[in-house]
Parts: C-alpha cells; sequence; structure tokens
C-alpha cells in the first residue's frame, strides 16, 4: 500500500509539474505573470480529446501533434495579445489574463457543452503492469516517465545547449542580450510557444484528474500558482520538486488524514512562504 | 422656470426605461403571468442551469399550452452564477419588486434558496424549489414549495435497502465536505445502521479536490462490502468514477453505491465502463420505463436533442414544479393570489410525472416520491441507470427526525 501512495503521489505530482512548468517558462523568461497559463493545458486536452474519439486519430500522435498545434496558437496569441502587455502594470497584466481565462472558458463552452469532455485512452494504457511483485497503472507509469523525462530535458536545453545559453541571456540582462546582437523578440515568442505545449502536453496527460471542462483554466489556477510560488517565481529546476512535493502532500493527507482536508496543503504553503518568500529556489 | 435641462443622462434613462417597457403604454390584451426564475447559467455549473431552463421552457412549451390555454406566461430566467446566496437575494428581489413576478421558481443551491425566505415572507410570493435538496430550507418560509427531492428521501431507503434487503453488513462512507455531503453522509449511515449494518470508516473529502485515488484506497483497506460516494455531481462525479476504477475497487469485490448525483444522466456518457455495475438511488432515470417519461424524454429530443445536455432529475424536477407553477395559475384564474396559489400548489398532485406518481405533502410542503433502486448497465448503445427496486412513496424522513 506504501507503493502504491507513493506511485499515486508521483503521479500526481508529474501532471501538476507538467501543467505548470509552462508558467514557470515564461515567468522566468519575460517577468509577465500570464495567469491564462490553464487555457494553453484546457487547449491541447481538447484537441486531443476531440481528434482521438472524434476523428480517429490514435493517441499517442495526438500526444505530439497537439502539443504542435497549441504551440503555433500560442505563438500567434503572444504575437497579437501577450506581447502588448509587456512591461505593462501588474493590475493590468492579471485583468488581462483573466479576461482571456473567461473568453476561452465561453469559446470551449460553445464549441463543445458545458459537460466534462473525456479522453478515450488506448486499452494497453488501462492495464495494470507487474512491476517487482506489484501492479501499476500502466497510464500513470507513462505520465511519470513524461514528467521526469521532461523535467530533464528542459534542464538540459537550459544548461547545456546553444538555445538555452541565449534564453538565459536574455532573461539575465535583456539590453545587453539585444547589443550583442540577439533578437530578443523572437526569443520571447519561442519560449511562450514552448510553456503552450508544455502546457498542452499536463493538459492531454492530466485529463484524469483534472477533467476537461469550460472552466478548466480555473479550475487548475490555484495549483499552478501554488507550484510556481513554492518552486521559486521562474525556475525550472524548482518546479519539479515543487509539484512533487504538493502531489506527495495532498495524495498523503488524502490517505492518512482525510478530515483535514486541504488545510494541511494550504498551511505548508503558508509556512513555506512565510519561511521562504522567494520560494525554495527563488534567486534572491 | 423649472425645466428639466435634457442632458445626456437623463437621455439614457429615457432610452432605457423605454427599452425595458417602462414607458410604453398599452401592453397586449392580457397581462402575462410572470414566473422568476434563478438557476446557474454562467461558471463551472452552467450545464445545470441550461438542463434546468431548458425544462421550464420545454414544460411551457408542451403541457403548459395545455394547462392554460391562452393565459399568457412569461419565464424570467436570472442567473446566479453558482452558490451566492448574495446575488440570489439581489435577484428575487428585483424579480418581485421590479419585474413583478407571480411566482419565483429554479434555485439549484440550498444556500442561494435559504437566502431568499425572508424575502418571500416580506413579498409573500410562492417559490417552488426545483432543484435545492437541504432538507430544512421548506422551514424558513411557508411560501415555499419543493418538487425537488432532499438528500435524506434518497439516502435513507438506500441504506435501509443496501443492509437490510440486500444483506451488506459492512459499508465506508465517502462523501464530499459541504451540507449536502454532510446530509447525505447522516441519512445513509442511519438507515444502514437501522437494517443492521455496520459503518467500517467515513471520510469528508474537500469539495475542490482533484484525485480521488488517495481516499478510495483507504477506503478499500478498510475492506468494506460497499462503499458508499456522495457528489455535487458534475465534472467532479466523472473523476470520482473513473479513480474508483483506478483504485480497483471492483477488483477487490467492493461495490460502489450512491445517490443519484454519482451516475446523473448527462455525465454517464463520459464515464464509459467505469460506471458499469454502480448501484445508486434516486427519484428518476432517463430509462426510467413508465409513458410519462418516454413522452418526456421524446419531447426533449426532439425539441433539444441530447447535444450539450440531456434531460436528469434536475430536469424533472424542474418540469413538475413548472406543472404545479400551470395548476397553481389556472386555479387562480392568473391573477396574483398568494394563499389561492399555495393552496394550489400545496395540494398538487399527478401520477403521471416521468419520475411516476408524486404528490406535495400539504404539511411540510415537501414532495412525496418513489425512490428507485438502480444499477447502470448498457442500454442499447448507452449506459443508462435501470431501475430494479422501488422504495413507493417516500416522504421526507428529515421532517420527522427533526419535528419543528
Amino acid at each position: 500500500m506504501t507503493a502504491d501512495i507513493a506511485f499515486q503521489a508521483l503521479g500526481y505530482g508529474s501532471v501538476l509539474y507538467l501543467i505548470s512548468v509552462g508558467l514557470s517558462v515564461t515567468l522566468g523568461l519575460m517577468g509577465f505573470i500570464n495567469l491564462a497559463h490553464g487555457i494553453f493545458a484546457m487547449i491541447g486536452g481538447y484537441l486531443a480529446a476531440v481528434a482521438v474519439a472524434g476523428w480517429g486519430v490514435p493517441w499517442p500522435a495526438m500526444l505530439v501533434l497537439a502539443p504542435l498545434a497549441t504551440a503555433a496558437l500560442a505563438a500567434v496569441l503572444e504575437r497579437t495579445l501577450f506581447a502588448r502587455l509587456y512591461g505593462r502594470s501588474e493590475l493590468d497584466q492579471v485583468l488581462f489574463c483573466i479576461g482571456i481565462v473567461f473568453i476561452a472558458g465561453a469559446l470551449i463552452r460553445l464549441g463543445f457543452g458545458p459537460t466534462l469532455q473525456p479522453m478515450p485512452l488506448p486499452p494497453a494504457l488501462r492495464e495494470t503492469v507487474q512491476v517487482a511483485g506489484m501492479g501499476f497503472y500502466a497510464y500513470k507509469l507513462l505520465v511519470i516517465g513524461v514528467g521526469v523525462a521532461t523535467a530533464l530535458a528542459l534542464l538540459f536545453g537550459l544548461e547545456r545547449t546553444r538555445a538555452g545559453a541565449i534564453i538565459r541571456a536574455a532573461v539575465e540582462n535583456r539590453g545587453m542580450a539585444e547589443s550583442v546582437g540577439l533578437r530578443t523578440g523572437p526569443i520571447f515568442t519561442a519560449t511562450f510557444a514552448l510553456g503552450g505545449a508544455l502546457g498542452a502536453l499536463g493538459g492531454i496527460l492530466g485529463a484524469d484528474v483534472f477533467g476537461l471542462n469550460p472552466a478548466y483554466a480555473l479550475d487548475v489556477l490555484v495549483y499552478i500558482q501554488i507550484v510556481v510560488a513554492i518552486a521559486g517565481l521562474g525556475t525550472l529546476r524548482g518546479s519539479f520538486l515543487a509539484a512533487l512535493l504538493i502531489g506527495v502532500i495532498q495524495t498523503l493527507s488524502a490517505y492518512y488524514v482525510p478530515e483535514m482536508g486541504t488545510i494541511l496543503l494550504f498551511s505548508v504553503v503558508f509556512l513555506l512562504l512565510l519561511l521562504r518568500p522567494r520560494g525554495l529556489f527563488g534567486r534572491v | 422656470m423649472n425645466t428639466t435641462p435634457i442632458t445626456r443622462r437623463f437621455a439614457l434613462g429615457v432610452a432605457a426605461a423605454a427599452a425595458s417597457g417602462r414607458l410604453l403604454p398599452a401592453r397586449a390584451a392580457a397581462e402575462p403571468v410572470k414566473i422568476g426564475f434563478v438557476a446557474t447559467m454562467s461558471g463551472p455549473f452552467a450545464a445545470t442551469g441550461e438542463i434546468m431552463s431548458k425544462a421550464a421552457q420545454l414544460f411551457l412549451d408542451t403541457h403548459g399550452r395545455a394547462l392554460l390555454g391562452d393565459t399568457p406566461v412569461e419565464l424570467i430566467v436570472r442567473d446566479d452564477g453558482g452558490a451566492n446566496p448574495d446575488t440570489a437575494k439581489r435577484l428575487v428581489q428585483e424579480l418581485v419588486t421590479r419585474d413583478r413576478v407571480q411566482y419565483v421558481a429554479g434555485f439549484q443551491w440550498t444556500p442561494n434558496a435559504n437566502a431568499v425566505g425572508p424575502l418571500l415572507n416580506q413579498a409573500k410570493v410562492p417559490c417552488v424549489l426545483m432543484n435545492a435538496s437541504g432538507a430544512n430550507t421548506t422551514r424558513l418560509s411557508p411560501y415555499f414549495v419543493r418538487t425537488a427531492f432532499t438528500q435524506w428521501q434518497v439516502c435513507l431507503p438506500l441504506g435501509k435497502w443496501a443492509s437490510g434487503t440486500r444483506g451488506w453488513p459492512k459499508a465506508y462512507v465517502l462523501v464530499t465536505d459541504f451540507g449536502p455531503g454532510k446530509d447525505a453522509e447522516g441519512a445513509f449511515t442511519k438507515g444502514f445502521k437501522e437494517s443492521g449494518g455496520e459503518i467500517v470508516g467515513a471520510a469528508a473529502m474537500p469539495i475542490q479536490s482533484p484525485n480521488f485515488v488517495p481516499f478510495l484506497l483507504r477506503a478499500k483497506e478498510a475492506k468494506p462490502d460497499v462503499v458508499f460516494g456522495f457528489h455535487p455531481g458534475g465534472v467532479q462525479a466523472s473523476s470520482f468514477m473513473k479513480a474508483a476504477a483506478e483504485a480497483g475497487l471492483r477488483e477487490a469485490g467492493i461495490q460502489l453505491i450512491g445517490s443519484q448525483d454519482l451516475t446523473s444522466e448527462e455525465e454517464l456518457p463520459n464515464m464509459g465502463d467505469a460506471a458499469l455495475g454502480v448501484i445508486t438511488a434516486g427519484q428518476y432515470s432517463l430509462v426510467g420505463d413508465r409513458p410519462a417519461n418516454r413522452a418526456f424524454v421524446e419531447a426533449w429530443k426532439s425539441k433539444y436533442g441530447f447535444k450539450p445536455v440531456r434531460p436528469n432529475y434536475m430536469a424533472v424536477g424542474v418540469w413538475d414544479g413548472m406543472h404545479a407553477i400551470c395548476t397553481a395559475i389556472q386555479a387562480t384564474g392568473g391573477k396574483a393570489d398568494t394563499d389561492g396559489a399555495m393552496r394550489a400548489l400545496s395540494h398538487f398532485a399527478t401520477d403521471d410525472s416521468p419520475r411516476g406518481p408524486i404528490r406535495i405533502d400539504p404539511a411540510t410542503r415537501e414532495i412525496v416520491q418513489n425512490i428507485y433502486i438502480r444499477e447502470v448497465k448498457p442500454v442499447g448503445e448507452e449506459l443508462g441507470n435501470v431501475e430494479f427496486a422501488t422504495v413507493p412513496a417516500v416522504k421526507d424522513p428529515w421532517k420527522d427526525l427533526n419535528p419543528a
């Protein structure tokens, strides 16, 4: 049973990580608190669910195609809408994002109705896999695998590649980066698109936890913000650990002290932020 | 000179007043009887408002017309946006003072309904509760009549049936941590114990919890024969069913049972195989085999189709509620006569509801109805809640257990 609980915590943590890491990326890079980040997870999830259920596209194909399509949409939205808000006051940014969330939710409701959008999974993923004498739900194994792989790829990509170096340079000092000849505008667009793609991946893989519905972006908002705040604004490394921490706390409290409800989670978040206002890995 | 200067604001006011019909002289021949309908038309629970308002309009367009002849009726739908008591209060105040409605109806949320009780007492306007299920609401004003249900009415018979008739000895109770969840827990526990069953554990899940697997794993540990689950329904119910499948309740030989919210008709298609074999209690099933229900479902299908929403117990609560209101309008000849309307409403009875025979108990103004025990089975190409046992003419037990 302990293995079961640990497995659940890891699975839930991975979903939280995938949904929120995109926000960490854009926040770190552009200093723009994109509260509307959840819409990319929602759009990715709906794209995949509709394509698989309605048009018979295989689920694994949509796991790749939906994030790509969402990335393209995110890039367009960044150019046309979000870019106008860079450097504006925080209130402007927040109002704008919440407006986007409501518009996206209303459009989804108009197109797909108000009820849950089911995500059909391939039968192979709904099996229980035996590992070392214990049964694991195959789908959760995949979710955990993708979560860990994404975390490693992001870390490696930012620390060890040329593209990563460019992004880091643009983040550290935009003016200096521009004066050595980097065009930061396209870098921002590309990074925003990457954030959208990661969100879409989370939306698809997390559809069994955060059900796809028109209020999705609001459903996940609190959790995304907790992960980002605990991690430290804009750190990628911290996001995975923060998501894992939230996953562990929520799963353990539900199993051992269900009567504590969400009190435990929010108390821990409260204490952590009291002790480390910049989060676990925030730059001082 | 005392002339009023025509400022822009004044002009706007005139335009607004004209638009709202205030300045228009002599309306149509007969003044329509207005029904103020409060439901949740936006936000995360918008699906329920859509179901409720569609059901109301459907009744008025079909049976309503036959009942009322050429007495015109106007349905004024207002959006409370969710469990917002203050909003509900403001809406009802506007409906009563500005729109001059003769009846108030709808209400999904118990807190919203409770908040308008004092207003009804002042305004002396009848209010038909078509979905709010908090047991004490009808005590808060003599102008409340309920055509919905109460959690006690549904869950107490289920508890008795589960341990008494069906003979399951041990149950684990898992409810959402809010008013109706507590009602469901209390009612099921009482019924289950009275018929000799034992409750081996209970937990209240936070209402906004997205991940139910750990709660269900804990329940599985306690090795009960049944897990009783309660949910406010909607999207969360689907997540809960998936979690139950993932936690392996079925493989462990544990039966999942609950109130009808667990397998509500509009989410059932989204639950898939995870819902198969789940046993629930409720007053209405879409696949209920009654002529009145077949006619009701056909009427819905031809007017709205089954996308995006299909009729469920909420739709029927509204359908019967509108039936009661139309009967009252008929009895009072469409005149504003609160006493006459209340008399008609609290004696309303019909054998031809989609849910079977129903009546209002004049003493409590609560509905008396059959509670059906149902199992999720394939019906044609889809899943349905198939009724297989009936507890006839159930009164709200809470009123007897808690005398005023």
